[in-house]
Formats: structure tokens, C-alpha cells, sequence
């Protein structure tokens, strides 16, 4: 037997619908159908009354839930894409996000966002939107690149007093699979070291996690020892961990499939710029994906965020090799 | 519509189910609240209000009637930026107003927010931001999260808007969700016949707002707001009707605006003519007007009300005028609630 992240975050989904009355998810085509990707499948059937179909219409899944949670429930919205969470952006940032700093009452809410590309899924059903909602206060955004961090990251962003972005990556649904959840979470808000290394530093998260590993096995074959850090959440960004990594390594590469202007690989080189500068060995280096859309086709949707390839060639420029 | 010199008779198949205590009490807050958004406007033009005041002149009969006629121990009501005569007569205490257009930190914002973006949502009083049409789903989950625990029964949630904010993709999303959920909420639509500046006419193309309802498959009514006694029938229809299952409901309420968009707009772009047509009328004239050729109060009653409003309202803005302000060292500056995931 063998668990997919996708089976994390519906087993995650009904232990909490299980566990407590106060949770409900909310979403597109959540009901009868499962969902797009399957992540409610029979939940409704279980919880009728907790489990509802909503119209299309992101903007007031969110108002909806905000206005639920301020009643005393834990809702988890599903929106069918991340790239369509544009349309609830304001209720997310503007309303659910000032509410405990304006009120006091916080707003303990999940948006769950499929996030990322896999192949032919286009412009706009694609997108990471990490950097989004990390820019505004009052947003906690989640970043999960494991099976066992999609399951315990989402009971733990639920149990969350805090309005949680949850940002899910649709290449690792199915793909992606361990033998059983890791009984012993770590907590939210601390990144991990996936793979220690010596002598440079990546630090991504999500999908990217991965091919930074299969990277670093690449390099390995040379004789480079990379250390890999797994974010796990981009806000709390654990800068501890990652100045620590530096600080063993001198070396840092920030790796991200979001677009390249700003966001959260920018925001973990400032930082180590700006606290760890005297660690560094050579300067700091970014990689993201390219400053357009999202392409459909595969062979170009490839090539437009990070590889194996790019970032072994950007580590060997880091390397100075 | 009746003109502005005609006589309340023509209201009085209306006032039949009207309680008499409702009608005084819809009043006094009209009054107040009047009185209040005075003492709000000279504070500001005095430069002792930053940012702005946003007035609800003219709007005080439509406002207060929902305020008063929802229970203030277990309705939801979510005002918009021209509802302090509803929040009064839903039981805001004027301190509440004072605290929040001064900064105050005993006040429920405690200056981290101003002005009409007030509330206690644990009191079942959201705060509103500022995209308009955004409380409407705000308010639909509050029923829904009601309806999961078995908690609805006979609970009324409600919220206003102004015509401008039924051009809003949050507005057209929340009544249509309302509308799916069969929620016991009322939408209040103020046809102010401006938003901001910009006429009706660039806002939406359709006759009648009361259209919509339809489109919606949400009840419609529609009232004189100018008229305190059609505007209480036409409400209390409404949130009756939602209280015993009959679905959401709106009332559209004519009117036109009496003052600027906030006190930093002196509206001259409102036509003269449109001021002196019937749309015009002042509605607090009108209210006191009929309660008391009703027979429900006296002049001299009016007079000992607005003189106990300005007491109140002088003495709300005297304890807020020297209430601690927020002090920058000692704020937390802290967005979220839990430890550690700043």
C-alpha cells in the first residue's frame, strides 16, 4: 500500500470533518463529483451537511467563509485552481487577512490552492501564488512538497486560529507517493533539510523540492555535496534554518516555479543578504520560472520552469565551476 | 410618491401592523443619529477627524428601519458607509462612533481602522472594509455556519448597499449564493441615485433595481425612502417574511443622497431640480412629521429628544476626545493571531 499526496489531503480532509464538528469544506463541484482532483471523493456522502457544493464564485466562497468562521466554524475552501483564487484575492487579503489586526477576531480559515503546472494545463491553470498572498499581513501561506507535509500541514493549518493559504501542488498529486505518513510531524512554520550537503545551499519548496534533490544527485556523481531546505511554508519563512544552512555551505541558490519580479526566492536572498552577508562565499542566485505565461505546450512548459538541468547549470555558476 | 407637502393619510393602510413602539423607537434613532453625523461633520471640518466622514443624510428612515426592526439578540446586521441610523437603532452605542472617528483605542477598532469601518463581529455586527457588496457573503456565511450547528431558527441576517455597489462582481456573487442557500437575509439597496458622483445611469442599465431580485430569485420590494412609515412597512415585510422561511429578500428604497459621498465632497454635481423633486425630501422631517400626526409623539417630545441626542452625543465625543491613542511603541504590530507565524 502506498499513499499519494493527494490521498494526504483527503484523508487529512475526513479525519478533520471526522474529529470536529466545526470543520466544512466548501467549494466547486466538491459534492457528489469529489471534486475536480478527487480531494473530497465520498466525503459528502458521509457529511451531507458538511461537505457543499458552491456556485462558481470565488469571491463569496471566501465572504462565505469568513463570515462562518467569525461564527465559530473552521471551514476549508477548495478552489478548483489556484489561478482562480484571483477572483477571491480581495475577500482573502482585504477581508479575511486585516480582520484579527482591525478586530481582534481572528479568522480560522483554509483556502486550498492546486497550484502549479503540469503539462498542457496552459496560462491559467497553472499558476503559484505564494508570492501573493505572502506580500499581505494576516495571511499564513503553506507550502507542502511531501506527501506526509501535504497531511500534517493541512490538519495543522486548519487547527490554525489564522487565515491559511494552502498552496497544494497538482504535479505531486498523484505522482508523488510514500509507503505510509510520517507519524511525527514537524510543526508548522519550520523548514526542513531534505538533503544535507556541504557545499552549496538550495532553498525551494513545493514541486520544486524535488528536482532540486534530483539535481544535487546529478552533482553528486561529482563529488558536490549539495544541502537542499525544504521551505514547507513560505510565511513563516524559517530564516533560521536557511542562515544555518549558509552558514555551512556559503553558498546559497533560491529555486521557485513562480515568475521570476519579486516573490519568495527574492525575499530569502534579501534576507540572507541582509543577516548572513559575511557567510557568503560568492554572491547569492536565484532561479524562478520565465517572465512570461505559462505556456501549453509541454515541450515549452518544460523548459519555462526550473529543470534538473537549469538548476545543475545555475549551481555550477554558484560553484564557480 | 407622495409630494413633499402631502399628508400621512395616504401612509395609513400601511402603519396597520406597524407596533407604535416600533415607530417611536425608529425615530429617535433617525434623530440621533442625525444629531451624531452633525457633530461627526463639524469635528472633521475642524480638522480634529482624519481621513473622512461619510454621512448617510437622507438615508436615515430606509437605515434605522432595518436596524429596528431586526433583534438585536440573535439578528446579524452588516451596515455599509451610510448606516449610522441603522446602527443606532441596532443598538451601537454612539461611544462606539466617537471612539472610532477619533482614534481611541477603547474603541472597537482601536485607531488600527476609522470611521465607518467599525464593528463587533462577535456581537453580530461585522466591519465592514471597504469593497462594497463584500458583507453580503460575509453575512451568508454567518447563517450558514448558524444552519450547520442548528442554530438558524428564526435568526435574521441583513446588510445595505447603495445602487453603485450592484455593479460589483462581490455583490452579484453574494445574493446569488444567498439566493441558493435559501438564506433568511435581507439586502438593503439605497437608490441614491448617485455613487459617489456618477449617476445611476452609468452605474447599470436596468429600470428598476428591484429587477435584479428577480434575476436572482430573491423576493422584491420596493419603498419611498423618503417615507419613515412606508420605509418601516416595506422593511418589516421584508425581514418578517425572511424570519419565517420565506427566503431572501430585497428592498429597494428611493432616495436621493443629502449630502456629499463624505464630507470632503460638497456634491454640487446633484441637480437642483432633482434636490426639490419628491426624491429630495428630507426624510427625518417627514418621519417626525407623520409619527406625530400619528398621534405616537408630541413636538415637544421631538424637541426633549434631540436635546437628550445632542447631550448623548456631546458626551460621546468628550470621553473619546480624551481617551488614551494607540502609541506606536507599545502597538504589537502583530497580523495574525497566533505565536510565531508572522
Amino acid at each position: 500500500m502506498s499513499v499519494t499526496y493527494i490521498d494526504a489531503i483527503h484523508q487529512a480532509q475526513l479525519e478533520l470533518l471526522r474529529e470536529r464538528e466545526d470543520v466544512f469544506l466548501y467549494g466547486q463541484d466538491i459534492g457528489a463529483f469529489g471534486g475536480a482532483f478527487k480531494a473530497t471523493k465520498g466525503l459528502q456522502e458521509e457529511f451531507p451537511d458538511r461537505v457543499l457544493d458552491s456556485p462558481i464564485s470565488e469571491d463569496a466562497m471566501v465572504g462565505m467563509s469568513i463570515g462562518a468562521a467569525i461564527s465559530g466554524m473552521r471551514p476549508i475552501v477548495e478552489m478548483q485552481f489556484a489561478d482562480f483564487s484571483s477572483i477571491a484575492f480581495n475577500q482573502i487579503v482585504n477581508n479575511a487577512g486585516t480582520h484579527y489586526y482591525r478586530t481582534g477576531i481572528p479568522i480560522p480559515i483554509t483556502v486550498r490552492l492546486p497550484c502549479g503546472g503540469t503539462p498542457g494545463s496552459g496560462p491559467f491553470h497553472s499558476q503559484m501564488v505564494e508570492t501573493l498572498y505572502g506580500h499581505y499581513p494576516g495571511v499564513i501561506v503553506v507550502t507542502p512538497a511531501t506527501v506526509s507535509d501535504a497531511y500534517h500541514l493541512l490538519k495543522q493549518s486548519v487547527l490554525l486560529d489564522d487565515p491559511v493559504v494552502f498552496c497544494e501542488h497538482k504535479f505531486l498529486y498523484r505522482w508523488l507517493k510514500t509507503a505510509e505518513i510520517d507519524p511525527e510531524p514537524l510543526p508548522l512554520g519550520v523548514a526542513r533539510i531534505t538533503r544535507p550537503g556541504k557545499h552549496a545551499t538550495v532553498v525551494t519548496y513545493s514541486a520544486m523540492v524535488h528536482e532540486a534533490v534530483r539535481a544535487a544527485d546529478r552533482l553528486a556523481l561529482e563529488g558536490w555535496e549539495i544541502e537542499v531546505v525544504d521551505l514547507r511554508s513560505v510565511k513563516p519563512l524559517d530564516m533560521d534554518t536557511v542562515i544555518a544552512s549558509v552558514a555551512r555551505t556559503g553558498r546559497l541558490l533560491a529555486l521557485g516555479e513562480a515568475f521570476p519580479w519579486g516573490g519568495v526566492t527574492a525575499e530569502v536572498v534579501s534576507q540572507v543578504v541582509a543577516e548572513g552577508f559575511h557567510l557568503l562565499d560568492a554572491a547569492p542566485m536565484r532561479l524562478n520560472a520565465k517572465d512570461t505565461p505559462i505556456p501549453y505546450h509541454p515541450d515549452l512548459w518544460a523548459a519555462h520552469r526550473p529543470t534538473p538541468e537549469s538548476i545543475v547549470e545555475k549551481l555550477r555558476e554558484l560553484l564557480n565551476l | 410618491m407622495s409630494s413633499p407637502t402631502s399628508s400621512v393619510l395616504g401612509s395609513e393602510s400601511l402603519i396597520s401592523g406597524i407596533e407604535t413602539g416600533l415607530m417611536r423607537r425608529t425615530l429617535k434613532a433617525m434623530i440621533l443619529s442625525r444629531i451624531l453625523e452633525s457633530k461627526l461633520s463639524s469635528l472633521y471640518k475642524a480638522g480634529k477627524i482624519v481621513g473622512g466622514v461619510y454621512l448617510g443624510t437622507g438615508q436615515e428612515a430606509f437605515s434605522a428601519s432595518l436596524g429596528s426592526c431586526l433583534d438585536q439578540s440573535k439578528d446579524i446586521f452588516a451596515p455599509l458607509i451610510r448606516d449610522q441610523a441603522g446602527r443606532t437603532a441596532f443598538g451601537e452605542p454612539v461611544i462606539e462612533a466617537t471612539r472610532t472617528y477619533l482614534g481611541s483605542v477603547l474603541g472597537p477598532m482601536r485607531g488600527r481602522d476609522g470611521n465607518i469601518h467599525r464593528g463587533r463581529p462577535d456581537q453580530r455586527r461585522p466591519a465592514m472594509i471597504s469593497h462594497l457588496g463584500a458583507s453580503v457573503s460575509v453575512v451568508a456565511g454567518m447563517l450558514m455556519a448558524r444552519r450547520m450547528k442548528g442554530e438558524l431558527g428564526g435568526v435574521v441576517g441583513a446588510t445595505c448597499v447603495g445602487d453603485g455597489a450592484t455593479s460589483t462582481g462581490a455583490f452579484h456573487e453574494g445574493l446569488n449564493l444567498v439566493a441558493v442557500e435559501k438564506l433568511p437575509m435581507v439586502v438593503l439597496v439605497a437608490d441614491n441615485q448617485f455613487a459617489y458622483s456618477t449617476p445611476r445611469e452609468r452605474q447599470f442599465a436596468c429600470e428598476n433595481l428591484l429587477d435584479r431580485a428577480r434575476g436572482y430569485g430573491v423576493a422584491g420590494r420596493e419603498v419611498d425612502a423618503t417615507d419613515l412609515v412606508e420605509c418601516l412597512g416595506g422593511v418589516q415585510k421584508a425581514v418578517e417574511a425572511a424570519r419565517s422561511g420565506e427566503g431572501p429578500q430585497m428592498v429597494v428604497g428611493k432616495l436621493l443622497r443629502l449630502c456629499g459621498h463624505g464630507e470632503h465632497d460638497d456634491g454640487s454635481y446633484v441637480a437642483a431640480k432633482l434636490k426639490q423633486s419628491p426624491l429630495g425630501r428630507d426624510c427625518l422631517e417627514v418621519g417626525i412629521r407623520q409619527v406625530i400626526e400619528l398621534g405616537l409623539t408630541t413636538p415637544e417630545e421631538v424637541a426633549q429628544w434631540k436635546t437628550e441626542a445632542a447631550e448623548e452625543v456631546q458626551e460621546s465625543v468628550a470621553r473619546a476626545q480624551t481617551d488614551p491613542t494607540p502609541d506606536p511603541y507599545l502597538e504589537d504590530w502583530r497580523a495574525v493571531s497566533e505565536e510565531g507565524m508572522q
